[in-house]
């Protein structure tokens, strides 16, 4: 399931094959994972290899919010909406608040669409439920292209 | 001849793989990260399901600590771990532990301790039975890659 601002409905064939395109366009933009899964962290990290981005990799929250206060900036977040010490509903108000305009995906093992509405009203730009797959990554490349 | 082994042993693979499927132990998740392997990358497969044993196995001790404790009250900390569980099992391509994983999520959910017990040992089973075949899976792999370094020996 994906939610988000004017997402399109189906993911089309066309973006993963397109892949290459996407990949010498996509290397100048930086990436912060935030997931306290190690698993979920060494996942993403790969998918988004594939795709000639290396990323920068946090386990909570506050750590992402941190790294932006001291001025890092990131093209793209992917956050995890469980953590300890801040999880992403809480640690994506912090950044829209701070004014951080990154393209801020959620990713959640929580499938209930009260929940999934709480993290998109909290600031993000789209939501997909775990695990994200190379289609999804395209999705969002394409929008991250979009937007830039 | 130990061509014939190599062949042999993928045919193995294939058929266990078959069988994982098969059962619904895993899903098309775990073809996922296959794609993702290559040769930068050659051991990704086995990095990413021993992180996922290691994580699980620490979830498990804390599920079974927490439902052990008679003055165990907090659901919240167990729905935690659950969420965690889900996760990464989904991510591996774990489905039927994933799947009992949302039952016993459903129990705490509900503050059932005797279904989160019973949901704790269905767990404990699955787990043990994925973890199993998984290594049985990377053991034929690695029978495999050693009969067809026999069968193309490195030429200088």
């Amino acid at each position: 399931m994906v939610l988000g601002k004017g997402a399109s409905s189906s993911l089309s064939r066309k973006m993963v094959d397109g892949a290459e395109d996407m990949v010498s366009n996509c290397n100048d933009f930086t990436v912060l994972v935030v997931d306290d899964d190690p698993v979920i962290r060494k996942l993403h990290d790969m998918h988004l290899k594939k795709f000639g981005l290396s990323a920068q990799v946090v386990e909570n929250g506050k750590t992402a919010v941190d790294l932006c206060h001291f001025g890092a900036t990131f093209n793209l977040i992917l956050m995890d909406k469980e953590m300890p010490i801040m999880d992403g509903v809480e640690a994506t108000k912090e950044l829209r608040a701070m004014g951080v305009n990154s393209l801020i995906v959620g990713v959640t093992s929580r499938d209930s669409q009260y929940e999934t509405q709480a993290f998109m009203e909290a600031g993000l730009d789209f939501c997909f439920e775990k695990p994200l797959t190379a289609d999804k990554i395209s999705f969002i490349l394409q929008e991250l292209n979009k937007k830039n | 001849m130990l061509g014939l082994g190599a062949d042999r042993l993928r045919a193995d693979m294939n058929r266990l793989l078959a069988f994982l499927f098969h059962q619904g132990i895993l899903d098309e998740q775990y073809l996922q990260l296959q794609q993702l392997q290559d040769e930068s990358s050659p051991n990704f497969v086995s990095e990413v399901v021993n992180i996922y044993f290691h994580e699980s196995e620490k979830l498990l001790r804390n599920l079974r600590s927490l439902l052990m404790d008679r003055e165990f009250s907090d659901y919240k900390k167990m729905g935690i771990h659950l969420n965690q569980f889900m996760g990464s099992s989904s991510s591996i391509g774990a489905k039927r532990v994933r799947n009992v994983c949302v039952a016993f999520r459903a129990a705490s959910e509900q503050n059932n301790r005797a279904g989160c017990l019973r949901a704790l040992e269905l767990l404990e089973h699955e787990y043990c039975f994925l973890k199993n075949k998984l290594h049985e899976l990377f053991q034929i792999e690695q029978q495999r890659v050693l009969a067809v370094g026999v069968r193309y020996p490195m030429q200088n």
